[in-house]
Protein backbone atom coordinates (compact mmCIF):
# COMPACT_ATOMS: atom_id res chain seq x y z
CA UNK A 1 0.00 0.00 0.00
CA UNK A 2 1.43 3.24 -1.13
CA UNK A 3 0.98 4.72 2.69
CA UNK A 4 3.28 1.95 3.90
CA UNK A 5 5.80 3.93 1.00
CA UNK A 6 5.40 7.17 2.01
CA UNK A 7 6.13 5.95 6.14
CA UNK A 8 9.18 4.21 4.66
CA UNK A 9 10.28 6.87 2.71
CA UNK A 10 10.04 9.57 5.17
CA UNK A 11 11.93 6.96 7.66
CA UNK A 12 14.81 6.71 5.61
CA UNK A 13 14.78 10.30 4.71
CA UNK A 14 15.07 11.24 8.33
CA UNK A 15 17.90 8.07 8.72
CA UNK A 16 20.03 10.22 6.74
CA UNK A 17 20.53 13.15 8.80
CA UNK A 18 22.85 11.07 10.71
CA UNK A 19 25.29 14.31 12.52
CA UNK A 20 21.59 16.03 12.98
CA UNK A 21 20.46 12.84 15.31
CA UNK A 22 23.92 12.52 17.09
CA UNK A 23 24.16 16.22 18.09
CA UNK A 24 19.86 15.72 19.13
CA UNK A 25 20.65 13.16 21.43
CA UNK A 26 23.72 14.54 23.22
CA UNK A 27 21.77 17.94 23.54
CA UNK A 28 18.35 15.41 24.86
CA UNK A 29 20.93 13.98 27.79
CA UNK A 30 21.89 17.06 28.59
CA UNK A 31 18.80 18.28 29.32
CA UNK A 32 17.77 15.50 30.90
CA UNK A 33 20.58 15.88 33.44
CA UNK A 34 19.89 19.18 34.25
CA UNK A 35 15.95 18.62 34.56
CA UNK A 36 16.83 15.39 36.48
CA UNK A 37 18.77 17.31 39.53
CA UNK A 38 16.08 19.84 39.35
CA UNK A 39 13.02 17.28 39.75
CA UNK A 40 15.29 14.98 42.87
CA UNK A 41 15.49 18.40 44.57
CA UNK A 42 11.92 19.07 43.79
CA UNK A 43 11.03 15.23 45.01
CA UNK A 44 12.87 15.67 47.73
CA UNK A 45 11.41 18.59 49.31
CA UNK A 46 7.52 17.01 48.49
CA UNK A 47 7.94 13.23 48.45
CA UNK A 48 5.51 11.73 45.99
CA UNK A 49 4.26 14.95 44.74
CA UNK A 50 1.31 14.68 41.90
CA UNK A 51 1.38 10.85 43.28
CA UNK A 52 5.29 10.34 41.58
CA UNK A 53 7.94 8.31 43.83
CA UNK A 54 11.31 9.66 42.97
CA UNK A 55 12.07 7.19 40.79
CA UNK A 56 8.90 7.17 38.68
CA UNK A 57 9.23 11.76 38.57
CA UNK A 58 13.16 10.68 37.36
CA UNK A 59 11.55 8.65 34.54
CA UNK A 60 9.03 11.44 33.30
CA UNK A 61 11.90 13.42 32.84
CA UNK A 62 13.91 11.19 30.69
CA UNK A 63 10.55 10.13 28.92
CA UNK A 64 10.08 13.69 27.89
CA UNK A 65 13.17 13.88 26.19
CA UNK A 66 13.43 10.35 24.68
CA UNK A 67 9.90 11.50 23.02
CA UNK A 68 10.75 15.09 22.64
CA UNK A 69 11.33 14.94 18.82
CA UNK A 70 9.27 11.88 18.05
CA UNK A 71 5.91 13.57 19.65
CA UNK A 72 7.17 16.83 18.45
CA UNK A 73 6.97 18.38 21.59
CA UNK A 74 8.57 21.32 21.09
CA UNK A 75 7.46 22.47 17.84
CA UNK A 76 9.29 20.37 14.71
CA UNK A 77 8.38 17.80 13.27
CA UNK A 78 8.06 17.48 9.21
CA UNK A 79 4.52 19.58 9.06
CA UNK A 80 6.41 23.19 8.22
CA UNK A 81 6.82 21.93 4.87
CA UNK A 82 3.40 21.55 4.19
CA UNK A 83 2.60 24.89 5.52
CA UNK A 84 5.51 26.21 3.08
CA UNK A 85 3.76 24.39 0.46
CA UNK A 86 0.53 25.92 1.22
CA UNK A 87 2.05 29.13 1.27
CA UNK A 88 4.11 29.11 -1.88
CA UNK A 89 1.32 27.17 -3.61
CA UNK A 90 2.92 24.00 -4.35
CA UNK A 91 0.70 21.92 -2.60
CA UNK A 92 -1.56 22.56 -5.74
CA UNK A 93 0.68 19.69 -6.62
CA UNK A 94 -0.08 17.46 -3.88
CA UNK A 95 -4.13 17.76 -4.70
CA UNK A 96 -3.15 16.39 -7.67
CA UNK A 97 -2.31 13.28 -6.77
CA UNK A 98 -4.07 10.15 -6.19
CA UNK A 99 -3.52 10.18 -2.50
CA UNK A 100 -5.61 11.55 0.12
CA UNK A 101 -3.68 14.74 1.93
CA UNK A 102 -4.23 14.27 5.01
CA UNK A 103 -3.17 10.75 4.71
CA UNK A 104 0.18 11.10 2.78
CA UNK A 105 1.13 13.58 5.61
CA UNK A 106 0.14 10.98 8.73
CA UNK A 107 2.18 8.28 6.84
CA UNK A 108 5.41 10.58 6.79
CA UNK A 109 4.85 11.63 10.28
CA UNK A 110 4.70 8.50 11.81
CA UNK A 111 7.95 7.11 9.32
CA UNK A 112 9.87 10.53 11.30
CA UNK A 113 8.32 9.52 14.33
CA UNK A 114 9.02 6.20 14.20
CA UNK A 115 13.10 6.71 13.90
CA UNK A 116 13.15 9.69 15.65
CA UNK A 117 11.56 7.57 18.63
CA UNK A 118 14.84 4.95 17.95
CA UNK A 119 17.48 7.65 16.81
CA UNK A 120 16.88 10.11 19.55
CA UNK A 121 14.83 8.34 21.42
CA UNK A 122 16.61 4.92 23.14
CA UNK A 123 19.53 6.44 23.84
CA UNK A 124 18.75 9.39 26.01
CA UNK A 125 16.67 6.65 27.95
CA UNK A 126 19.04 4.28 28.31
CA UNK A 127 21.99 6.86 29.68
CA UNK A 128 18.76 8.15 32.08
CA UNK A 129 18.22 4.40 33.34
CA UNK A 130 22.19 4.07 33.88
CA UNK A 131 23.22 7.20 35.86
CA UNK A 132 19.41 7.24 37.93
CA UNK A 133 17.59 4.64 39.57
CA UNK A 134 14.60 5.08 36.89
CA UNK A 135 11.29 3.14 37.41
CA UNK A 136 11.19 1.21 34.23
CA UNK A 137 8.88 -1.65 33.79
CA UNK A 138 10.58 -5.17 33.53
CA UNK A 139 7.26 -6.82 31.89
CA UNK A 140 7.26 -6.97 28.23
CA UNK A 141 3.24 -5.93 28.10
CA UNK A 142 3.52 -2.69 29.93
CA UNK A 143 6.17 -1.90 27.17
CA UNK A 144 3.68 -2.97 24.39
CA UNK A 145 0.86 -0.80 25.97
CA UNK A 146 3.44 2.54 26.52
CA UNK A 147 4.52 1.74 23.00
CA UNK A 148 0.92 1.78 21.49
CA UNK A 149 0.00 5.16 23.80
CA UNK A 150 3.45 6.50 22.13
CA UNK A 151 2.08 5.85 18.44
CA UNK A 152 -1.62 7.52 19.84
CA UNK A 153 0.55 10.01 21.06
CA UNK A 154 2.20 11.18 17.80
CA UNK A 155 -1.29 10.64 16.20
CA UNK A 156 -2.84 13.37 18.23
CA UNK A 157 0.19 15.82 17.71
CA UNK A 158 -0.03 15.58 14.04
CA UNK A 159 -3.29 16.00 13.98
CA UNK A 160 -3.14 19.31 16.10
CA UNK A 161 -0.34 20.44 13.99
CA UNK A 162 -1.74 19.55 10.65
CA UNK A 163 -4.96 21.92 11.68
CA UNK A 164 -2.38 24.41 12.71
CA UNK A 165 -0.35 23.76 8.70
CA UNK A 166 -3.77 23.95 7.18
CA UNK A 167 -4.66 27.10 8.89
CA UNK A 168 -2.11 28.79 6.72
CA UNK A 169 -4.71 28.25 3.71
CA UNK A 170 -6.51 30.74 5.06
CA UNK A 171 -4.15 32.89 7.20
CA UNK A 172 -1.11 32.80 4.55
CA UNK A 173 1.33 33.31 6.84
CA UNK A 174 1.18 30.54 9.98
CA UNK A 175 4.00 31.37 11.71
CA UNK A 176 1.95 32.97 14.74
CA UNK A 177 -0.45 30.30 14.90
CA UNK A 178 2.76 27.52 14.94
CA UNK A 179 4.49 29.80 17.83
CA UNK A 180 1.33 29.77 19.96
CA UNK A 181 0.81 26.24 19.15
CA UNK A 182 4.23 24.99 19.90
CA UNK A 183 4.23 26.91 23.16
CA UNK A 184 1.02 25.40 24.09
CA UNK A 185 2.07 21.83 23.30
CA UNK A 186 5.34 22.41 25.82
CA UNK A 187 3.35 23.67 28.38
CA UNK A 188 0.17 21.16 28.32
CA UNK A 189 1.78 18.26 27.13
CA UNK A 190 3.35 18.04 30.63
CA UNK A 191 7.11 19.24 29.10
CA UNK A 192 7.94 21.88 31.26
CA UNK A 193 6.39 20.27 34.30
CA UNK A 194 4.49 17.02 34.75
CA UNK A 195 0.73 18.01 34.40
CA UNK A 196 0.60 15.96 37.50
CA UNK A 197 2.07 18.71 39.50
CA UNK A 198 -0.05 21.74 38.26
CA UNK A 199 -1.92 22.93 40.93
CA UNK A 200 -5.18 21.79 41.87
CA UNK A 201 -8.77 22.67 39.41
CA UNK A 202 -5.60 24.03 36.79
CA UNK A 203 -4.17 20.72 37.10
CA UNK A 204 -7.55 18.77 36.35
CA UNK A 205 -8.12 20.67 33.09
CA UNK A 206 -5.06 20.80 32.23
CA UNK A 207 -4.60 16.41 32.32
CA UNK A 208 -8.02 16.73 30.09
CA UNK A 209 -6.23 18.61 26.82
CA UNK A 210 -5.60 16.86 23.79
CA UNK A 211 -1.69 18.05 25.08
CA UNK A 212 -2.05 15.58 27.75
CA UNK A 213 -2.33 12.73 25.11
CA UNK A 214 1.18 13.50 24.13
CA UNK A 215 3.60 12.79 26.64
CA UNK A 216 1.57 13.04 30.20
CA UNK A 217 -0.22 9.71 29.38
CA UNK A 218 2.65 7.62 27.62
CA UNK A 219 4.63 8.51 30.51
CA UNK A 220 2.34 7.61 33.30
CA UNK A 221 1.67 4.05 31.11
CA UNK A 222 5.28 3.68 31.38
CA UNK A 223 6.00 4.37 35.04
CA UNK A 224 2.81 2.38 36.22
CA UNK A 225 0.56 5.37 37.61
CA UNK A 226 -2.17 4.08 35.82
CA UNK A 227 -2.71 0.41 36.91
CA UNK A 228 -5.89 -1.74 35.47
CA UNK A 229 -8.94 0.53 34.90
CA UNK A 230 -6.55 3.73 34.25
CA UNK A 231 -4.48 2.11 31.33
CA UNK A 232 -7.63 1.35 29.29
CA UNK A 233 -9.30 4.97 30.16
CA UNK A 234 -5.64 6.44 29.41
CA UNK A 235 -5.95 5.03 25.84
CA UNK A 236 -9.28 5.63 25.23
CA UNK A 237 -8.67 9.47 26.02
CA UNK A 238 -6.12 9.17 23.61
CA UNK A 239 -7.46 7.54 20.88
CA UNK A 240 -10.53 9.59 21.07
CA UNK A 241 -8.54 12.80 20.91
CA UNK A 242 -6.43 11.54 17.98
CA UNK A 243 -10.21 10.44 16.22
CA UNK A 244 -11.79 13.90 16.91
CA UNK A 245 -8.54 16.40 15.73
CA UNK A 246 -8.16 14.16 12.93
CA UNK A 247 -11.95 14.18 12.32
CA UNK A 248 -11.46 18.13 12.23
CA UNK A 249 -8.43 17.99 10.31
CA UNK A 250 -10.99 16.51 7.70
CA UNK A 251 -13.20 19.05 7.99
CA UNK A 252 -10.79 21.59 7.70
CA UNK A 253 -9.12 20.68 4.65
CA UNK A 254 -11.96 19.55 2.48
CA UNK A 255 -13.45 23.23 3.11
CA UNK A 256 -9.96 24.57 2.42
CA UNK A 257 -9.87 22.85 -0.59
CA UNK A 258 -13.28 23.66 -1.74
CA UNK A 259 -13.14 27.15 -1.06
CA UNK A 260 -9.29 28.65 -1.02
CA UNK A 261 -7.77 29.74 -4.26
CA UNK A 262 -4.18 28.78 -4.40
CA UNK A 263 -1.52 31.07 -5.11
CA UNK A 264 1.33 30.79 -7.07
CA UNK A 265 1.82 30.72 -10.70
CA UNK B 1 30.57 47.80 -1.02
CA UNK B 2 32.94 49.65 0.61
CA UNK B 3 31.54 52.87 1.43
CA UNK B 4 34.00 56.01 1.56
CA UNK B 5 32.87 56.56 5.16
CA UNK B 6 34.17 52.97 6.07
CA UNK B 7 37.11 53.07 8.32
CA UNK B 8 40.17 51.17 6.72
CA UNK B 9 42.43 50.51 8.68
CA UNK B 10 43.87 47.37 6.75
CA UNK B 11 44.92 44.05 8.13
CA UNK B 12 48.17 45.70 9.87
CA UNK B 13 45.97 47.13 11.65
CA UNK B 14 43.72 45.28 14.75
CA UNK B 15 42.30 48.39 16.30
CA UNK B 16 41.24 49.31 12.30
CA UNK B 17 40.05 45.92 11.76
CA UNK B 18 38.01 45.71 14.76
CA UNK B 19 36.40 49.28 14.28
CA UNK B 20 35.79 47.97 10.01
CA UNK B 21 33.85 44.69 11.73
CA UNK B 22 31.72 46.64 13.87
CA UNK B 23 30.76 48.89 11.65
CA UNK B 24 29.96 45.76 9.16
CA UNK B 25 27.56 44.55 11.86
CA UNK B 26 26.16 47.42 12.48
CA UNK B 27 25.20 48.12 8.54
CA UNK B 28 23.93 44.50 8.21
CA UNK B 29 22.23 44.50 11.63
CA UNK B 30 20.56 48.07 10.65
CA UNK B 31 19.45 45.95 7.26
CA UNK B 32 17.89 43.45 9.48
CA UNK B 33 16.15 45.40 11.45
CA UNK B 34 14.64 47.51 8.50
CA UNK B 35 13.42 44.10 6.53
CA UNK B 36 11.91 42.85 9.52
CA UNK B 37 10.11 46.21 11.11
CA UNK B 38 8.53 45.73 7.90
CA UNK B 39 6.14 43.23 8.95
CA UNK B 40 5.22 44.55 12.43
CA UNK B 41 2.69 42.76 12.78
CA UNK B 42 4.89 39.57 12.26
CA UNK B 43 7.49 41.04 14.68
CA UNK B 44 5.14 42.25 17.28
CA UNK B 45 3.88 38.54 17.26
CA UNK B 46 7.09 36.49 17.25
CA UNK B 47 8.30 39.14 19.80
CA UNK B 48 5.74 38.18 22.24
CA UNK B 49 6.17 34.45 21.39
CA UNK B 50 10.04 34.71 22.09
CA UNK B 51 9.01 36.75 25.53
CA UNK B 52 6.37 33.90 26.22
CA UNK B 53 8.46 30.71 25.57
CA UNK B 54 10.94 32.12 27.88
CA UNK B 55 7.81 33.12 30.32
CA UNK B 56 6.46 29.48 30.69
CA UNK B 57 10.42 28.26 31.87
CA UNK B 58 9.81 30.68 34.50
CA UNK B 59 5.92 29.97 35.16
CA UNK B 60 7.50 26.23 35.59
CA UNK B 61 9.61 27.62 38.68
CA UNK B 62 6.46 29.29 40.09
CA UNK B 63 4.14 26.02 40.11
CA UNK B 64 7.09 24.34 41.61
CA UNK B 65 7.05 26.71 44.24
CA UNK B 66 3.22 26.50 44.82
CA UNK B 67 4.50 23.00 46.25
CA UNK B 68 7.63 23.78 48.34
CA UNK B 69 9.13 27.02 49.93
CA UNK B 70 12.89 26.01 48.89
CA UNK B 71 14.55 24.43 46.41
CA UNK B 72 17.86 23.21 47.56
CA UNK B 73 17.73 25.92 49.96
CA UNK B 74 17.12 28.70 47.71
CA UNK B 75 14.05 30.49 48.16
CA UNK B 76 11.89 31.90 45.03
CA UNK B 77 13.49 35.58 45.03
CA UNK B 78 16.89 33.67 44.82
CA UNK B 79 16.14 31.39 42.49
CA UNK B 80 14.62 34.38 40.54
CA UNK B 81 17.75 36.47 40.83
CA UNK B 82 19.54 33.36 39.02
CA UNK B 83 17.38 32.82 36.63
CA UNK B 84 17.03 36.69 35.53
CA UNK B 85 21.25 37.21 35.82
CA UNK B 86 21.56 34.06 33.38
CA UNK B 87 18.36 34.94 31.47
CA UNK B 88 19.83 38.44 30.83
CA UNK B 89 23.57 37.86 29.52
CA UNK B 90 21.53 34.36 27.41
CA UNK B 91 19.41 37.13 26.03
CA UNK B 92 21.96 39.62 25.25
CA UNK B 93 24.17 37.05 23.77
CA UNK B 94 21.71 35.46 21.90
CA UNK B 95 20.61 38.91 20.30
CA UNK B 96 24.57 39.52 19.60
CA UNK B 97 25.72 36.23 17.91
CA UNK B 98 22.58 33.95 18.16
CA UNK B 99 22.42 33.44 14.61
CA UNK B 100 25.74 32.42 14.66
CA UNK B 101 24.58 28.50 13.95
CA UNK B 102 22.90 29.01 10.79
CA UNK B 103 26.46 29.08 9.78
CA UNK B 104 26.91 25.09 8.94
CA UNK B 105 23.73 25.60 6.44
CA UNK B 106 25.96 28.57 4.94
CA UNK B 107 28.89 25.93 4.57
CA UNK B 108 26.53 23.17 3.27
CA UNK B 109 25.07 25.31 0.72
CA UNK B 110 28.43 27.13 -0.11
CA UNK B 111 26.59 31.01 0.43
CA UNK B 112 29.36 30.77 2.90
CA UNK B 113 31.57 31.67 -0.34
CA UNK B 114 30.27 35.22 -1.19
CA UNK B 115 30.86 36.51 2.89
CA UNK B 116 34.50 35.77 1.88
CA UNK B 117 34.72 37.86 -1.26
CA UNK B 118 33.67 40.80 0.61
CA UNK B 119 35.37 43.36 2.18
CA UNK B 120 34.34 42.71 5.10
CA UNK B 121 35.24 40.31 8.15
CA UNK B 122 33.59 37.10 8.01
CA UNK B 123 32.72 36.97 11.62
CA UNK B 124 31.14 40.29 11.72
CA UNK B 125 29.07 38.96 8.24
CA UNK B 126 27.79 35.85 10.44
CA UNK B 127 27.12 37.41 13.40
CA UNK B 128 24.89 40.07 12.21
CA UNK B 129 23.41 37.63 9.41
CA UNK B 130 19.65 37.48 9.98
CA UNK B 131 20.21 39.91 12.96
CA UNK B 132 16.56 38.72 15.21
CA UNK B 133 15.19 41.52 16.79
CA UNK B 134 12.62 39.33 18.32
CA UNK B 135 15.10 38.05 21.06
CA UNK B 136 14.45 41.47 22.62
CA UNK B 137 11.49 39.10 24.03
CA UNK B 138 13.84 37.37 26.17
CA UNK B 139 16.12 39.84 27.19
CA UNK B 140 12.75 41.75 28.65
CA UNK B 141 11.37 38.80 30.40
CA UNK B 142 14.46 38.02 32.61
CA UNK B 143 14.83 41.76 32.86
CA UNK B 144 11.50 42.10 34.55
CA UNK B 145 12.46 38.31 36.57
CA UNK B 146 15.30 40.03 37.67
CA UNK B 147 13.68 43.56 38.71
CA UNK B 148 11.25 41.28 40.64
CA UNK B 149 13.72 39.41 42.69
CA UNK B 150 16.09 42.29 43.05
CA UNK B 151 12.99 44.23 44.75
CA UNK B 152 12.39 41.11 46.90
CA UNK B 153 15.88 39.81 48.17
CA UNK B 154 17.16 40.34 51.35
CA UNK B 155 20.23 41.96 50.56
CA UNK B 156 21.80 44.89 52.00
CA UNK B 157 22.82 47.04 48.47
CA UNK B 158 26.21 48.67 48.89
CA UNK B 159 27.65 50.47 45.86
CA UNK B 160 29.76 47.54 45.39
CA UNK B 161 26.82 44.91 45.60
CA UNK B 162 24.85 46.66 43.29
CA UNK B 163 27.86 47.70 40.63
CA UNK B 164 28.23 43.96 40.72
CA UNK B 165 24.90 42.82 38.89
CA UNK B 166 25.61 44.78 35.87
CA UNK B 167 29.37 43.39 35.76
CA UNK B 168 27.77 39.67 36.19
CA UNK B 169 25.84 40.56 33.23
CA UNK B 170 28.20 41.85 30.95
CA UNK B 171 31.00 38.98 31.58
CA UNK B 172 27.84 36.61 31.50
CA UNK B 173 26.73 37.88 27.86
CA UNK B 174 31.18 37.20 26.61
CA UNK B 175 30.93 33.99 28.02
CA UNK B 176 27.74 32.73 26.29
CA UNK B 177 29.17 34.54 23.15
CA UNK B 178 32.24 32.61 23.56
CA UNK B 179 30.32 29.43 23.33
CA UNK B 180 28.29 30.27 20.37
CA UNK B 181 30.99 31.53 18.51
CA UNK B 182 32.96 28.42 19.32
CA UNK B 183 30.21 26.52 18.55
CA UNK B 184 29.85 28.47 15.38
CA UNK B 185 33.29 27.16 14.60
CA UNK B 186 32.94 23.72 15.39
CA UNK B 187 30.24 23.73 12.34
CA UNK B 188 33.33 24.46 9.58
CA UNK B 189 34.11 20.64 10.57
CA UNK B 190 30.44 19.43 11.52
CA UNK B 191 27.80 20.98 9.56
CA UNK B 192 24.56 19.02 10.96
CA UNK B 193 25.96 19.60 14.38
CA UNK B 194 24.25 22.71 15.34
CA UNK B 195 21.94 21.24 17.97
CA UNK B 196 24.97 20.82 19.94
CA UNK B 197 26.04 24.38 20.81
CA UNK B 198 22.49 24.46 22.37
CA UNK B 199 23.23 22.05 25.03
CA UNK B 200 25.93 24.81 26.34
CA UNK B 201 24.09 28.02 25.91
CA UNK B 202 20.52 27.25 25.85
CA UNK B 203 20.98 24.03 28.12
CA UNK B 204 23.51 26.43 30.04
CA UNK B 205 21.00 28.94 31.21
CA UNK B 206 18.78 26.45 32.21
CA UNK B 207 21.38 24.76 34.58
CA UNK B 208 22.02 28.17 35.87
CA UNK B 209 18.46 29.00 36.78
CA UNK B 210 18.30 26.71 39.56
CA UNK B 211 21.05 26.86 42.56
CA UNK B 212 24.01 24.75 41.99
CA UNK B 213 23.27 22.82 45.19
CA UNK B 214 20.57 21.00 43.32
CA UNK B 215 23.02 20.16 40.87
CA UNK B 216 25.97 16.67 41.43
CA UNK B 217 28.90 18.18 42.43
CA UNK B 218 31.12 16.35 39.70
CA UNK B 219 28.16 18.44 37.49
CA UNK B 220 29.08 21.63 39.46
CA UNK B 221 33.02 21.14 38.70
CA UNK B 222 31.95 20.15 35.17
CA UNK B 223 30.52 23.80 34.47
CA UNK B 224 33.40 25.60 36.64
CA UNK B 225 36.46 24.24 35.01
CA UNK B 226 35.77 22.65 31.98
CA UNK B 227 32.95 24.57 30.58
CA UNK B 228 33.27 27.65 32.82
CA UNK B 229 29.28 28.64 32.63
CA UNK B 230 29.38 29.06 36.65
CA UNK B 231 31.08 32.48 36.35
CA UNK B 232 28.34 33.92 34.40
CA UNK B 233 26.17 34.16 38.10
CA UNK B 234 26.95 31.15 40.27
CA UNK B 235 29.48 32.28 41.66
CA UNK B 236 29.06 35.80 41.90
CA UNK B 237 25.21 35.38 42.76
CA UNK B 238 26.38 33.22 45.82
CA UNK B 239 28.94 35.84 47.06
CA UNK B 240 26.22 38.38 46.61
CA UNK B 241 23.36 36.25 48.23
CA UNK B 242 25.85 35.28 50.94
CA UNK B 243 25.57 31.73 50.33
CA UNK B 244 28.61 29.03 50.68
CA UNK B 245 30.04 28.18 47.39
CA UNK B 246 29.80 24.42 47.25
CA UNK B 247 32.90 23.20 45.83
CA UNK B 248 34.52 25.04 48.11
CA UNK B 249 36.38 27.38 46.29
CA UNK B 250 38.61 30.49 47.34
CA UNK B 251 36.86 33.73 48.05
CA UNK B 252 38.60 35.75 45.37
CA UNK B 253 37.33 32.88 42.92
CA UNK B 254 33.67 34.78 43.05
CA UNK B 255 35.39 37.61 41.58
CA UNK B 256 37.07 35.81 38.51
CA UNK B 257 33.90 36.51 35.72
CA UNK B 258 35.66 39.29 33.55
CA UNK B 259 39.27 36.96 33.81
CA UNK B 260 37.54 33.88 33.08
CA UNK B 261 35.42 36.10 29.98
CA UNK B 262 38.25 37.42 28.61
CA UNK B 263 39.63 34.26 28.95
CA UNK B 264 36.76 32.23 26.97
CA UNK B 265 37.02 35.19 24.54
CA UNK B 266 40.43 34.59 23.07
CA UNK B 267 39.73 31.01 23.17
CA UNK B 268 36.53 31.75 20.91
CA UNK B 269 38.47 33.88 18.70
CA UNK B 270 41.04 31.31 18.48
CA UNK B 271 38.81 28.83 17.22
CA UNK B 272 36.56 31.09 15.00
CA UNK B 273 40.13 31.66 13.19
CA UNK B 274 40.93 27.74 12.94
CA UNK B 275 37.68 26.76 11.71
CA UNK B 276 37.55 29.29 8.98
CA UNK B 277 41.33 28.78 7.82
CA UNK B 278 40.16 24.98 7.83
CA UNK B 279 37.17 26.27 5.41
CA UNK B 280 36.88 24.03 2.14
CA UNK B 281 34.60 25.21 -0.27
CA UNK B 282 31.72 22.70 -1.59
CA UNK B 283 32.85 24.40 -5.01
CA UNK B 284 28.91 24.25 -6.62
Amino acid sequence: MWCVAVAAGSFRRYATYRVATVAGVFTNTVFGFIVAYAYLALWAERPHLGGYDRAQALTFVWIAQALLAASALMSGGGLDELQERIRTGDVAVDLYRPADLQLWWLAADLGRAALQLIGRGVVPLTVGALVFPLALPGDAATWGWFLLSVLLGVVVSFALRYLVALASFWLLDGSGLSLISGLACMFFSGMVLPLRVFPGGFGEVAQLLPWAAILQVPADVLVGARGGDGLVRGLVFQAAWGAALLALGRLAQSAATRKVVVQGG
Amino acid sequence: MARETSPRGGSSSGAGRIAQGVFAYGLIARMWVRSTLAYRASFVMMTVGNFAACALDFVAIMLMFSQIDALGGFSLPEVAFLYGTSGVALGLADLLLGSMDRLGRRVRDGTLDVLLLRPAPVFAQVAADRFALRRLGRITQALLVLGWSVSRLDVEWTVGRVLMVPLMVLCGTAIFGSVFTTGAAFQFWAQDAAEVQNSFTYGGNALLQYPPTVFAKDLVRGVTFLVPLAFVNWLPALRLLGREDPLGLPGWADFLGPEVAVLMCAGAALAWRRGLRAYRSTGS
